[in-house]
């Protein structure tokens, strides 16, 4: 019977993750000496919601028009456009800021255009620098996260709604709105919390110590000022604000109010006329936004390819080996915490929260407090790899929850009590029902995943040894050294492969929900 | 002989009692009000619904102590009844073995029940390939394999034609007669339990009351019935 | 439980490998590390001739070695420390963990005798810039605050040059170091965490001039064959970044760990430097240095002590956030 999964194992997990996200925390407040915030970090916290809030309103709001138009037409290569447009989102930080430098810095692009047009140029540092990194890097997840609220709504209601003549106007009021009621303020939340304990990005594109966030302030006062009471409250203090937003965006959630569909074929509803340009209009800006510095990561690293030491290719493959099992462990425990969220029972408020909870830490924090955890142990060198798959699969259990989660309770609302009542359980039951059934979000959820954990330093440097390096920490080292076109090359190496694992996985979804 | 002791089902404000018994092998219907009882006291049956007080008894054994899946019936849910994503032939397995490791024999009975029901050639489609009476003799057919003494109906074929409904009747009774099974019938409609039942359950005013000679009860309506029959 | 009987497994076998010789434990910045950087080299040098295994720990960049060394306190398994710059070194100090060197330093354009940290190669802070787009570079500060030259640099609270630079206003500029500053406010495209992004960012056009070394152009025009990349002579004079190396007082290697330092101004680490750290060595090699690296020679030398850096720090700091942030 389902119930033991529904319940034990979920709880010991979500038991288990709060440890592991809280534990750290509490290593480095116990190492505090004293507890003090001053100024300069009310200022940092300021910027950094403000920057967080406007990042995650443009980021949402642009996405409903672009994931709309493509809910609703349907051209040659629309397939490939949607998973091309995910690609940003995978970006390695620092690789993503080149890119929109190149499109929209002093040299680039955009002021190209503009000198050419007789206009003065226009600048991007600053704090709107910041909310369009933050957008390229993110409206990326907020269209899929939309688009994937579309495809949920079962093709039958849509011919409900064509056979009563509806017209797209009250189409919006009547499925539409509701399923964005449902799908937005997890979106808003998710972009939020991202950009909240955001760091390199506000650092280069702010423009100075204006752009200060709390993270950045971790980092400072870990580093220069060793004041591990100042960072630990920091980390409190982003955690509490996550929380604050997280809650709110709780109870803005209405489920969605559609029932089961027979997963018939869905039915062309392609909307035509001046819709049809606008909706062309609303891709194609878009697609020009999202994959235009997209292109220019890609030409900046060509030549660099030819240049590049063995080691990138040593430190890739160490990477994917990291990624894949990483992406193992978080699709695993997403799907077991999701599947125990959605069969509800005591305890699904605090197993929900739980999963919730990597999204708000600190990844400095995090970090410096395993090492303390660690380092009483072994030598934190030998737990590197073991302890970057962790961390890894911590910091994306969130998202591939936050995917996982809505299926799941749609499957336990349509199919659960059939299940129940033809006695399938255990694992019978997650392979004949659930991951069939949740095969779309397993695949797109595994793909991000393993993409976030190709492209995350956070950690490993603590605990790196000389030879243990991942890719993106290759890339730094290379840039380091002055080598900007080896870096460049194995920026793309790191881009690319992170872009075909998440190809891989979500193509595997989509092959297995349709086959 | 299933048995209703002193049961007593309440959900927010509504109320449910019945005490009475039915023998094995009988078709009974369950007419009554929209919202008076009828899925609730199927679901409790089931195994969906806890009871408040009072307990089911099957064989004089106590059904509190079995999962839904363990309880000797099979359920047909309004709608539903079939998984989408697997093929008829796979959604009549899982009413063998669970975790669908079927043996050829196993494959072989499946293969005669689609063709008892008239699914013969269907075996690959998936339920949105097939017709709404293909859905239901689907899951007629899981019935069937599964064998259990007795068979629940929530209205399953409400949305089905006159014609499609009274042919899924008549495999119903097949089905009943086949297993001996014990049938409890949710219907809105009167014919139907003429038709189908010897004896009718009237669920109204929080009371289930105890199976009543189908004809007679028709012949000579209580005051429930009749405002409900209008 | 299980998990302490797993380390003393995992400690045991990391000891049953290294019982037949010797580790040196050295935490360093990463690109000290790194196959580009100097490390493999001297690695190689080192182990030719101390029966012993040289293990490098890099430590993300160099501003981090410090608030590592601080995280693993007396428990540390490093026994030297490689990396520090003089701005952080009277913090290292007061933490107590490190020992003596005993050794004497070797002559630098200022005069530099520290009891606990010995230098291993020094650098002077410069704008970089690009002499094809740049013909004629601002000459000071106060040249470059009144010009519309744009430029990126670091930030001095996460990167090692960044905090190099707000020494270097202090320095040249003292009392007026907030006005120099509320000056340069307008030049300054951004500022980046670290130094690879912000020479990145110069390299893409971003600006005209980058805070980098005096030596960044030699790489260009020793590894890319380019001559186009200058350094250009302020008339306040140039900080000096020194970079030093120090014993742990609790290293259990402690013999072993005298010999590295002694190694470290010896020919074999000292003529890698150049070319691999983009530095000047404290010791001239027999090969002299590379070409390049006489290109520009500051006439002044600016270098606060290591206690006088410490001490301004904090009011530098205040003053850089106050004039930037407006």
């Amino acid at each position: 019977m389902a119930s033991r999964i529904g319940t034990l194992i979920p709880a010991i997990l979500a038991v288990g993750l709060a440890l592991v996200v809280l534990a750290p925390l509490l290593v480095v407040a116990g190492r505090a000496t004293g507890f003090a915030l001053g100024p300069a970090d009310w200022a940092a916290l300021r910027f950094t919601l403000l920057q967080a809030l406007a990042s995650a309103v443009v980021s949402v709001g642009l996405a409903v028009p672009v994931a709309r138009a493509l809910a609703r037409q349907t051209f040659p290569g629309r397939g490939a456009l949607i998973t091309l447009m995910g690609a940003p989102f995978l970006l390695p930080t620092i690789v993503a800021v080149l890119g929109v430098v190149a499109v929209f810095g002093r040299s680039g692009l955009v002021n190209d255009v503009l000198r050419l047009l007789g206009l003065g140029p226009v600048s991007i540092y600053g704090a709107h620098g910041v909310v369009l990194a933050h957008v390229f890097l993110n409206l990326p997840l907020a269209v899929r996260m939309v688009l994937q609220g579309w495809l949920a709504i079962p093709s039958e209601r849509f011919r409900l709604a064509e056979s009563l003549g509806l017209a797209p106007r009250d189409l919006w009021r009547h499925l539409e709105v509701p399923m964005l009621r449902a799908v937005l303020p997890g979106a808003f939340v998710v972009i939020f919390v991202i950009c909240l304990t955001s760091f390199a990005v506000a650092l280069t594109l702010g423009g100075g110590p204006r752009a200060t966030t709390v993270e950045l302030a971790i980092y400072q006062a870990m580093r220069f000022d060793f004041d591990l009471g100042r960072a630990a409250l920091l980390a409190g203090v982003q955690f509490g604000l996550c929380a604050v937003v997280a809650l709110l965006g709780w109870l803005l959630v209405r489920p969605a109010p559609f029932g089961a569909g027979l997963q018939r074929a869905p039915v062309l509803r392609q909307v035509g006329g001046w819709r049809r340009a606008a909706d062309a209009l609303v891709i194609g800006l878009a697609a020009a936004f999202l994959l235009v510095p997209l292109g220019a990561v890609i030409l900046r690293g060509l030549p660099g390819l030819a240049e590049m030491p063995d080691a990138v290719w040593a430190a890739a493959g160490r990477s994917v080996a990291v990624a894949l099992v990483s992406t193992a462990v978080t699709v695993m425990a997403a799907l077991v915490l999701a599947l125990g969220v959605a069969h509800g029972g005591r305890g699904a408020g605090a197993m929900d929260a739980a999963a919730a909870l990597p999204l708000a830490t600190s990844g400095l924090v995090l970090g410096v407090g395993l090492f303390l955890l660690v380092q009483t142990v072994v030598p934190p060198a030998t737990l590197a790899l073991p302890v970057t798959v962790m961390v890894n699969a911590v910091l994306s259990l969130p998202f591939v929850y936050r995917l996982l989660l809505p299926e799941a309770r749609v499957l336990r609302a349509d199919y659960g009590r059939l299940s129940t009542s033809l006695g399938i359980s255990g694992l019978a039951w997650l392979r004949l029902i659930v991951v069939p059934r949740l095969a779309r979000p397993i695949g797109f959820g595994a793909g991000l995943a393993a993409a976030l954990s190709m492209g995350d330093l956070g950690v490993i440097a603590l605990f790196a040894s000389e030879q243990g390096a991942t890719l993106p920490l290759v890339v730094q080292r290379l840039m380091g050294a002055y080598r900007m076109e080896a870096a460049a090359g194995a920026a793309l190496v790191l881009v690319l492969v992170s872009f075909a694992l998440f190809w891989a996985c979500d193509a595997w979804g989509r092959w297995y929900a349709s086959a | 002989m299933l048995r209703l002791e002193r049961l007593v089902l309440a959900q927010d404000g509504f109320r449910l009692t019945a005490d009475w018994a039915a023998e094995q092998g009988t078709k009974l219907a369950v007419i009554g009000p929209s919202g008076a009882g009828k899925s609730t006291l199927l679901s409790a049956i089931a195994g969906f619904v806890a009871p408040e007080s009072g307990r089911l008894l099957w064989q004089g054994q106590d059904l509190a102590c079995l999962a839904p899946g363990a309880r000797p019936l099979t359920i047909l849910f309004q709608d539903q009844n079939l998984f989408p994503h697997l093929t008829l032939a796979q959604n009549l397995g899982l009413g063998l073995r669970p975790d669908l490791r079927l043996s050829a024999e196993e494959r072989r009975r499946i293969e005669q029940v689609m063709e008892r029901v008239g699914l013969a050639g269907l075996a690959a489609r998936k339920p949105g390939q097939v017709s709404g009476g293909q859905i239901g003799r689907a899951a007629l057919a899981r019935a069937l394999l599964r064998a259990r003494p007795m068979l629940l109906l929530d209205e399953p074929f409400a949305a089905l034609g006159p014609a499609l409904k009274a042919e899924m009747l008549t495999l119903v009774a097949d089905v009943a007669a086949e297993t001996g099974a014990l049938v409890m019938m949710v219907t809105h409609d009167p014919k139907d339990a003429l038709a189908f039942a010897d004896r009718t359950i009237l669920v109204a005013d929080g009371v289930a009351r105890a199976p009543a000679g189908t004809a007679a009860l028709f012949a000579d309506p209580p005051a429930a019935l009749r405002a409900y029959l209008g | 439980m299980r998990t302490s009987i797993l380390a003393t497994g995992l400690s045991c076998l990391a000891f049953a490998a290294a019982a037949e010789t010797p580790v040196l434990t050295v935490l360093t910045y990463d690109s000290f590390v790194s196959e580009w950087g100097p490390g493999p080299a001297v690695e190689a040098a080192f182990e030719a001739e101390c029966a012993c295994d040289l293990q490098f720990v890099g430590a993300g960049d160099g501003a981090a070695l410090l608030a590592r060394v601080q995280l693993e306190g007396a428990g540390s398994n490093a026994d030297v420390v490689l990396g520090l710059d003089t701005n952080l070194t009277a913090q290292a100090a007061a933490t107590g963990l490190f020992a003596p060197h005993g050794l004497t330093a070797p002559a630098l354009p200022v005069a530099f005798d520290d009891p606990l940290f010995l230098p291993f190669d020094w650098g002077w802070f410069a704008f970089v810039h690009d002499k094809t787009k740049l013909p004629s570079p601002p000459k000071s500060f106060e040249d470059l605050a009144a010009s519309d030259v744009k430029i990126v640099i670091q930030d001095p609270r996460s990167s090692t040059p960044g905090l190099g630079l707000l020494m270097w206003v202090k320095a040249a500029y003292g009392a007026r170091a907030a006005e120099i500053w509320a000056g340069l406010a307008d030049n300054i495209v951004t500022v980046t965490p670290g130094w690879s992004e912000a020479y990145g960012l110069f390299l893409e056009g971003e600006a005209d001039m980058v805070l980098s070394y005096t030596t960044s152009p030699a790489y260009h025009l020793i590894a890319e064959q380019d001559d186009s990349k200058a350094a250009a002579p302020f008339a306040e004079g140039h900080y000096m970044q020194v970079e030093v190396a120090g014993k742990l007082a609790a290293s259990d290697q402690p013999a072993l760990a005298d010999r590295f330092l002694q190694f470290m101004l010896s020919e074999g680490f000292q003529s890698v430097i150049p070319t691999t750290n983009w530095m000047y060595p404290v010791v001239t090699p027999a090969a002299g240095l590379p070409e390049g690296f006489e290109q520009m020679r500051p006439e002044v030398s600016l270098l606060k002590s290591a206690e006088a850096a410490m001490a301004a720090r904090e009011g530098a700091l205040a003053e850089w956030q106050a004039a930037l942030a407006r």
